[in-house]
């Protein structure tokens, strides 16, 4: 099978990627990767972390420099994808022009869910997602004396870390009982709670906030719903986002929770494959339950499954999903999923910050969390990336070591 | 602009021009040196930027510490001279570095 051209929408972490992994495989088609983001493609992660603390630069953040694009011959352009026509199989352009595509890969990851309260529109209250967002932020957070975090999820958490380093008073509201409660056991959010409060930042769970004030055009306060006002400067939310699936949904593609694909990650047109933070896929380490992740491994691994079945070599997508988180001086690292887990058995201590915390599911492995503990997140890396043999009882005995099982049981 | 050398694992030898205070990995990967997939883009978190510090340039970089040793743990195939390329920060005392690449990342 050979394409003669690849239309990408979304340059981001898997639309770059799909684009430099068809080349390293060899395709020799025309490439067009379209981003509606001015400046070269780059990655999110240090946005919300070295990026604000000044730690690292603007060119750390790219995934190539300019020339890689040229010589590679991809076609960057930076316009908006506003239309599929998929009868006559072209992409419809803000600029007016339409793109002919042999096949189509939509990578247009998703957009933070905005903040419903009045007062949302104050210049001074930011949702991070972009470069523009994080250059905008970070004069702001530097000069901050008072910030309101609304929600305690990654991003929120990754922010009130590098705001309480910069010498800011922290305030989370949070409405679940504990912090990244979707993501992570009661235990390892103990241990993050513990430590963002020993950073000077202070939680508030169970409590949303009902408007935000602003005097003369400025943020100068938080109501909380239950009444109380809060002092800010700065509010910075993270409370979850939602998919940029609309031109698959006007092009009539298949819909559930993002852009529905198969374990091919194809779209319900086998000419438009989706991926990333958009897609919606049979997830292995779900019970092949339609799941939307949001990470860096995700549109990577994605991207290239999706460039090796686009150069004839398919294969259903299963990848072991990963992901990391940098708050403080802590690295949190899970590995696998942890949905529906039922019992989980702890190394390490909390106390000295390295903790791993064990998911199991009937008995099964199904997702190990660990912090400060990169030793342990590798090796359950490799031991859940095949069928895993442990038993929470084998994991709960005395002296029990991750390492040395994974290195005993490498059949 | 110190000068790297990289070599891959069949032989094919790259030289890279890398800014002072760039990371070895984005002076590899900025010149499209293959083999260094790079997965988190420099967190620390992903160990597929793995390389081997030529055995004459053992004295001019620090041996691998904490977070990174721990994740080199597990890379493929570590051997005494591993490193994790995006954790080695470009000085000028590296001008004219050797760096092998293992035959795999993962
Ligand atoms: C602040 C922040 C911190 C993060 N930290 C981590 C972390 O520590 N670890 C981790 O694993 N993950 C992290 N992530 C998540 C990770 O960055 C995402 O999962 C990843 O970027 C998803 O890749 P993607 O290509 O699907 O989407 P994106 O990278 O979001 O790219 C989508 C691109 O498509 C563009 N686009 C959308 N619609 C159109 C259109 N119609 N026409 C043209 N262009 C369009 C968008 O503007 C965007 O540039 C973080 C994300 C953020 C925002
Ligand atoms: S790039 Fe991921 S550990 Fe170096």
């Amino acid at each position: 099978m050979t394409l003669a051209s690849v239309v990408i929408v979304g340059a981001g972490q898997a639309g770059f990627q799909v684009a430099a992994s068809l080349r390293q495989e060899g395709y020799d088609g025309r490439i067009t990767l379209i981003g509606d983001e001015p400046g070269l493609p780059y990655q999110r992660p240090p946005l919300s972390k070295a990026y604000l603390l000044g730690k690292i630069q603007e060119t750390n953040l790219l995934f190539r420099p300019a020339e890689f694009y040229a010589t590679q011959r991809i076609e960057l352009l930076h316009n908006q994808a506003t239309a599929i026509d998929r009868v006559n199989r072209r992409v419809v352009l803000a600029s007016g022009d339409a793109i002919s595509y042999d096949h189509l890969v939509l990578a247009t990851g998703a957009h933070n869910r905005p903040l419903p309260v009045p007062g949302g529109e104050l210049p001074q209250v930011f949702g991070i997602k972009t470069k523009a967002d994080a250059d905008a932020l970070a004069p702001l957070a530097k000069a901050a004396r008072n910030v309101v975090v609304i929600g305690a999820g990654f991003i929120g958490l990754e922010f009130a870390a590098v705001a309480a380093a910069l010498g800011a008073n922290v305030h989370v509201l949070e409405l679940a009982e504990r912090p990244m409660a979707r993501a992570v056991s009661r235990e390892m959010s103990e241990l993050f709670r513990q430590a963002h409060e020993q950073w000077g930042v202070h939680f508030d769970f169970r409590q949303g906030l009902s408007r935000i004030d602003g005097d003369n055009g400025k943020v100068c306060a938080v109501q909380t719903a239950d009444g109380r006002v809060l002092p800010a400067d700065l509010v910075v939310f993270g409370i979850g986002v939602i998919p940029n699936a609309q031109l698959a949904t006007e092009a009539d593609l298949a819909i559930e929770n993002g852009i529905k694909v198969d374990a091919n990650l194809l779209t319900s047109d086998p000419r438009i494959s989706a991926l990333g933070d958009v897609a919606s896929f049979p997830c292995l380490q779900n019970d092949e339950q339609h799941t939307r992740l949001e990470s860096v491994q995700n549109a990577i691994d994605q991207a290239r499954a999706v460039a090796s079945r686009l150069m004839g070599k398919p294969a259903p997508y299963s990848a072991l999903p990963w992901f990391w988180t940098d708050q403080g001086d802590l690295k949190l690292q899970i590995a696998g999923l942890s949905h529906g887990y039922d019992s989980t058995v702890v190394l390490g201590s909390a106390k000295d910050k390295q903790l791993s915390v064990l998911c199991f599911r009937n008995d099964r492995l199904v997702a190990v969390e660990s912090c400060n503990r990169m030793g342990d997140h590798m090796a359950a890396r490799k031991i859940l990336a095949r069928a895993p043999k442990l038993t929470a009882a084998e994991a709960a005995a005395d002296g029990f070591d991750l390492k040395a099982w994974e290195a005993a049981n490498r059949d | 602009m110190p000068t790297l050398t990289f070599i891959e694992h069949n032989g094919t030898a790259h030289q890279v021009k890398g800014d002072i205070g760039q990371s070895v990995m984005q002076a590899a990967t900025f010149a499209s040196v293959p083999g260094i997939p790079a997965d988190c883009g420099g967190a620390c978190s992903c160990a597929t930027c793995h390389a081997y510090v030529d055995e004459a340039w053992l004295n001019t970089v620090q041996a691998p510490e904490g977070m990174e040793n721990d994740m080199l743990e597990y890379a493929f195939e570590r051997r005494d001279n591993s490193r994790l390329s995006c954790q080695l920060i470009i000085s000028q005392e590296m001008d004219g570095m050797v760096l092998h690449l293992p035959s795999s990342q993962f």
